[in-house]
């Protein structure tokens, strides 16, 4: 496709531990398209911050490729070109140890545009002011430090970080998992102004179901370093195929009768996430799975298009030729 | 735009003197490290006008009195004279020059070596760099200070400034040692990743986002070092490997009056005990920095 922004192909990051090898992202393919805003759902240890390193650079993947703009990325921030620096950019979790308590937040919005040097000396304070606006933090924020900032207005500064440098492509870690509700309302709608306004293309690591629901144009469910079902966000949540995204949704807290109803039935959700030290043979979810079928214990299923925009990873679903 | 950029900055400094006001009220509560502080501005006060200050600014030099000589402490002399009939009290305030001098060279000349290879270690772990820097660190950690520093001031003609190499070559050390562990956890923190994942350069990373992070615990181990260095170089001025006589320092002055003992005990006795109060009032003065610095970091 022409659109893609960003294409993974079969990539797996293994760490070595004294337990044993782990199988932290184990073979996924996903392609991200521009301007979208691309929701990567999990449990937590289902590889999906590794998956989101690995696209950063910050991880090198053991196997397989990444491409932006078809150029390959999968080396690893060092061997990246400035350019690559410039374009791609990533957001994390916890908004307290991302932003240096010795830096105030000039000389934190200050770093990204200086080293890109996309601002001559005198327009530099300009555009740091003008982030700031962007965020809607007050001026007088500037020589404030990060410790004097609550959680919520912590991570505006990290996104006024992240955008400064105009990026096309921004990887979003669980950007409001660490914060109250109420921030994170906030934060969301700060963070689509943005991508309205510049065109960017988000990666949203996440494990919140309803948030997805309302800000992805596509989502992508992992489990244990592997990915489930992709599928676009209205077909996801309307007729889920995979058991486990079943199980998930089902398992959303809701108020009202009426949610209730667009809910998938209910399934009660059996077990935990094994370990990905000593992944169980075949699929890797059949011990939790209610539809559990002979082959499942045995082989590993493989990736089915359903239609162009769903695609299940499970058993109970042949392949269409 | 200028009245807007002068706002702020009258409001940056309005911040650094309530971040200021903040820390000296941590320090504050403390009130030994209160009295510690005072007692080391008397005696930075006292070393820098000791010829103003002292009764007889005469003594610290080569002076012989010898109807004065080994008189006990008196309202003339309130630490006794020594076996030449020297004033005492009037030596052990110029005695504090030497050591102090002593304490602030050494500090400034083995911090700066030892946070550079520090922050370069704990930047490089895991490289042949890391290893060739500790383990040369550890060869000399291995060693006592105080031994180590000996042999070196040994190999040296005795004077202040070779006591002063020779102590500088043994303690940065230990500054390369703090520096590394802060600079190996800070490097797993994300604000580190951000930079590397943005491009901002080697020197950037190291000296304006690690560096600023390890100031606290580097303050503070250099206030309780002062204390430490004096103790080192008051032991060998002691052996005899320091200042020489006559100038008057604190451990000659103890090695010379402990021949005396235990007739003659002020000339050793009060020297010790002005180290004794030098050192307390730095130990002091580093734990209610400890206190500042920890709270600050919450």
């Amino acid at each position: 496709m022409k659109d893609e922004i960003l294409t993974i192909k079969n990539v797996k990051k293994f760490f070595t531990t004294p337990q044993g090898v782990v199988r932290a992202v184990d073979g996924v393919s996903l392609s991200v398209k521009k301007g979208e805003t691309f929701g990567l759902i999990g449990e937590s240890g289902s590889g999906k911050s590794t998956l989101a390193y690995v696209v950063a650079g910050i991880y090198i993947p053991t196997q397989g490729s990444i491409y932006f703009n078809k150029q390959d990325i999968g080396k690893g921030y060092r061997k990246r070109s400035k350019y690559l620096k410039k374009e791609i950019r990533i957001i994390f979790q916890d908004p307290g140890s991302s932003l240096n308590p010795r830096r105030n937040i000039k000389q934190i919005i200050e770093l990204p545009v200086k080293v890109h040097n996309t601002f001559k000396n005198n327009h530099k304070n300009q555009r740091v002011e003008e982030l700031l606006e962007m965020v809607e933090l007050p001026i007088n924020y500037l020589y404030k430090y990060p410790q004097e900032l609550g959680g919520g207005e912590k991570q505006m500064v990290a996104i006024a970080r992240a955008i400064a440098t105009e990026p096309s492509l921004v990887i979003l870690d669980e950007p409001t998992s660490a914060l109250d509700v109420s921030i994170q309302a906030k934060i969301i709608k700060i963070l689509m102004d943005l991508q309205r306004r510049n065109n960017l293309t988000y990666l949203f690591i996440t494990h919140d179901l309803s948030l997805m629901r309302n800000i992805a144009s596509r989502v992508a469910i992992m489990y244990l370093g592997k990915v489930c079902e992709v599928a676009n966000t209205s077909e996801f949540f309307k007729k889920p195929l995979h058991p486990y995204t079943q199980m998930l949704l089902s398992s959303i807290p809701v108020l009202t009768k009426e949610e209730e109803l667009l809910k998938p039935q209910k399934i009660v959700p059996v077990g935990e996430i094994p370990s990905p030290v000593n992944v169980p043979p075949g699929c890797s979810f059949h011990f939790r799975c209610s539809k559990k079928m002979d082959i499942c214990s045995q082989k590993d299923p493989e990736m089915v298009e359903i239609s162009k925009t769903h695609i299940v990873r499970c058993h109970l679903y042949k392949k269409i030729d | 735009m200028t009245n807007r950029n002068s706002f702020i900055n009258i409001f940056s400094k309005t911040k650094r003197r309530r971040s200021f006001s903040r820390g000296w009220y941590n320090f504050s509560r403390n009130p030994l490290s209160v009295v510690g502080m005072i007692i080391l501005l008397l005696i930075i006060f006292a070393a820098i006008f000791a010829p103003y200050i002292t009764p007889f600014p005469e003594h610290a030099g080569a002076f012989t009195n010898f109807r004065e000589a080994s008189k006990p402490p008196s309202s003339t002399y309130i630490f006794g004279t020594d076996s030449i009939g020297r004033d005492i009290f009037t030596r052990v305030i110029f005695g504090y020059r030497f050591s102090l001098i002593l304490s602030i060279v050494v500090l400034a000349l083995s911090i700066p070596p030892g946070v550079i290879f520090g922050l370069i270690a704990g930047y490089y772990q895991g490289t042949w760099i890391e290893i060739i820097i500790m383990r040369i660190t550890d060869v000399f950690i291995a060693v006592p200070p105080f031994v180590l520093a000996l042999a070196v001031a040994a190999m040296l003609s005795p004077n202040l400034f070779n006591q002063m190499m020779a102590i500088s070559f043994v303690w940065w050390t230990w500054y390369c040692r703090l520096v590394y562990t802060m600079t190996t956890s800070l490097c797993h923190e994300d604000f580190v990743t951000e930079a590397k994942l943005v491009g901002a350069s080697k020197t950037h990373i190291l000296f304006r986002e690690i560096l600023p992070n390890c100031m606290g615990p580097i303050l503070t181990k250099m206030t309780l070092d002062m204390g430490l260095v004096i103790i080192v170089g008051s032991s060998l001025s002691f052996i005899g490997l320091g200042v020489q006589p006559p100038k008057s320092d604190l451990g000659t002055m103890i090695a010379e009056g402990a021949r005396r003992l235990p007739s003659e005990w002020w000339a050793a006795v009060f020297p010790a005990i002005a180290i004794i109060v030098v050192i307390l009032a730095f130990n002091l003065l580093g734990d209610g920095l400890k206190d500042v610095f920890n709270i600050e970091e919450v």
